[in-house]
């Protein structure tokens, strides 16, 4: 692996970016507006502040997951995969260039979303605002790199897609959003444990409701970060340069 | 164009290693034998043809000699050591039979990335822009070039960092006459210089630009011979006429 060229994908990635205005567009709206519409739906109850920021968790996951899987199958269809693995890039080089183009993404994406939670929605966060910034960029980061690794297994743009539900809802729903991971029977309790969205709405929670959440929140978040560098190095190695 | 296979091709056959080495390879791609046992040599400094009907294993052959196909059996040297090793990934370009370019990109920004994969000299984009003339569409958006300028974008970041050998999986596809004429000339300068190519295309009237050809028919090799020598042999007035003869001889015996 090299700095250098993980660093030329990344950049070559974002110019890609820059050519789709919409997609980015999209991808830096679309979180705003649906805190804003639950927070609108929501209105008159406490129940914005439990879940607010634990959505803001989940938002950039499921987005940088959808457009990183996309992308990566895109780059496997056009041939611009194959051309690459006969050329010194390294898959290394790949998989983190993608996670490094997306997880910048993640952290404007992430700041425009706190922003827009905290200033317009009227979020209520105890501690500090950073640390919803930073958990908010390391759940898009695991979102890009379980992203990357999923695409692997897909084949077809239909099954890309359908991914997203099969790998991101049961996350979603034992993550402790709706019901909160202790009351689970124990079974689900030990699923979600292993999962790592539970551990980004874990971090949301502490970032939300308690003052001193810095050393707790942190902990999540390493966890997360560790799922991530998991998530890259299958991606990696189910990257072959020889195909059937 | 008449053929140009004459004593020049015939002594670089005999002088030096090959460039390719293709010995008893097996592929089998979804249960489907491809290439049964293929052997076939690659001589260097030449332009080399591998014609034959479309499925008959041309991109199975030319994504074993880059290193992309997982083959069952058999050897495939480049260039004196194993396809697809780690040494050749600056030696060995490759333009796959779809454009391979980002489309969101402008013909520039596709070619400096891969300028800076392939730690290629700096300059070297202008150049194969140059090469394949599309220096006055350098900074259009790739998704709005023509099909046949797209491969001419492939071709130019194949020629990135001037690799010894290039494997070029249909480049002429969807091509116009004249520009057709023009690549294939710029196909044997590149040979004049040293340069190895071994360039695929089911258009047999290709043919004689090849310095030599192989035909390629349902996984095996009908011939590997120059054009002059294919035709003497089938007493065949053109390349697809030598080819029907190949095929009924295949056929007869």
């Amino acid at each position: 692996m090299s700095a250098s060229l993980t660093f030329a994908t990344a950049a070559r990635v974002l110019r890609q970016l820059r050519h789709d205005p919409r997609t980015l567009a999209l991808l830096l709206v679309v979180p705003c507006v649906l805190t804003g519409l639950l927070a609108w739906v929501l209105s008159g109850t406490p129940v914005f502040d439990r879940v607010g920021a634990a959505l803001l968790g989940v938002f950039p996951f499921v987005v940088m997951f959808l457009v990183t899987s996309v992308a990566t199958l895109r780059e496997r269809q056009s041939g611009t995969l194959e051309r690459l693995l006969t050329t010194p890039l390294g898959k290394g080089d790949l998989v983190g260039g993608y996670a490094l183009a997306f997880g910048a993404v993640a952290v404007l994406q992430a700041v425009i979303a706190a922003g827009f939670a905290v200033g317009v929605a009227g979020l209520d966060v105890a501690g500090p605002l950073w640390l919803l910034v930073v958990v908010a960029v390391v759940d898009a980061v695991l979102g890009t790199t379980v992203g990357l690794l999923v695409s692997a297994f897909a084949a077809t743009e239909f099954q890309a897609v359908q991914f997203m539900p099969a790998v991101v809802l049961p996350q979603f729903l034992l993550c402790g959003l709706l019901v909160p991971r202790g009351q689970m029977p124990s079974a689900l309790s030990l699923l979600s444990d292993v999962l790592p969205l539970s551990y980004a709405v874990d971090a949301m929670h502490t970032v939300t409701t308690r003052s001193d959440a810095t050393g707790p929140a942190l902990r999540s978040v390493a966890v997360v970060l560790a799922f991530a560098a998991v998530a890259v190095v299958l991606g990696s190695v189910t990257l072959r340069r020889r195909t059937p | 164009m008449t053929a140009t296979p004459t004593s020049t091709s015939t002594s670089a056959v005999t002088a030096g290693a090959p460039a390719v080495e293709v010995e008893r390879l097996r592929v089998v791609r979804g249960g489907e034998v491809v290439l049964p046992g293929l052997t076939v040599v690659v001589p260097t400094g030449q332009v080399v043809g591998l014609l034959g009907p479309s499925g008959c294993g041309k991109s199975t052959l030319l994504r074993s000699v880059v290193g992309v196909q997982r083959i069952a059996s058999g050897r495939v040297s480049v260039l004196g050591v194993p396809a697809g090793s780690p040494g050749l990934r600056r030696r060995v370009g490759y333009v796959t039979q779809a454009p391979s370019v980002y489309t969101d990109l402008t013909v520039e920004e596709n070619l400096r990335y891969l300028a800076r994969v392939l730690s290629a000299p700096s300059g070297d984009v202008g150049r194969v822009l140059d090469l394949v003339d599309l220096t006055d569409r350098a900074g259009a958006l790739t998704a709005r070039l023509s099909g046949g300028q797209l491969s001419r974008v492939s071709l130019a970041a194949a020629l990135l960092g001037s690799p010894e050998l290039l494997v070029l999986d249909e480049p002429t596809v969807g091509l116009d006459p004249v520009l057709r004429a023009e690549l294939w000339g710029l196909f044997a300068r590149l040979a004049a210089g040293g340069v190895t190519l071994l360039v695929s295309s089911h258009v047999m009237d290709e043919a004689g630009r090849c310095d030599r050809l192989l035909l390629m028919r349902e996984g095996r090799l009908l011939a590997d011979d120059t054009v002059p020598g294919l035709l003497a042999r089938t007493g065949a007035r053109d390349v697809e006429g030598a080819f029907l003869a190949l095929v009924h001889e295949g056929a007869a015996s």
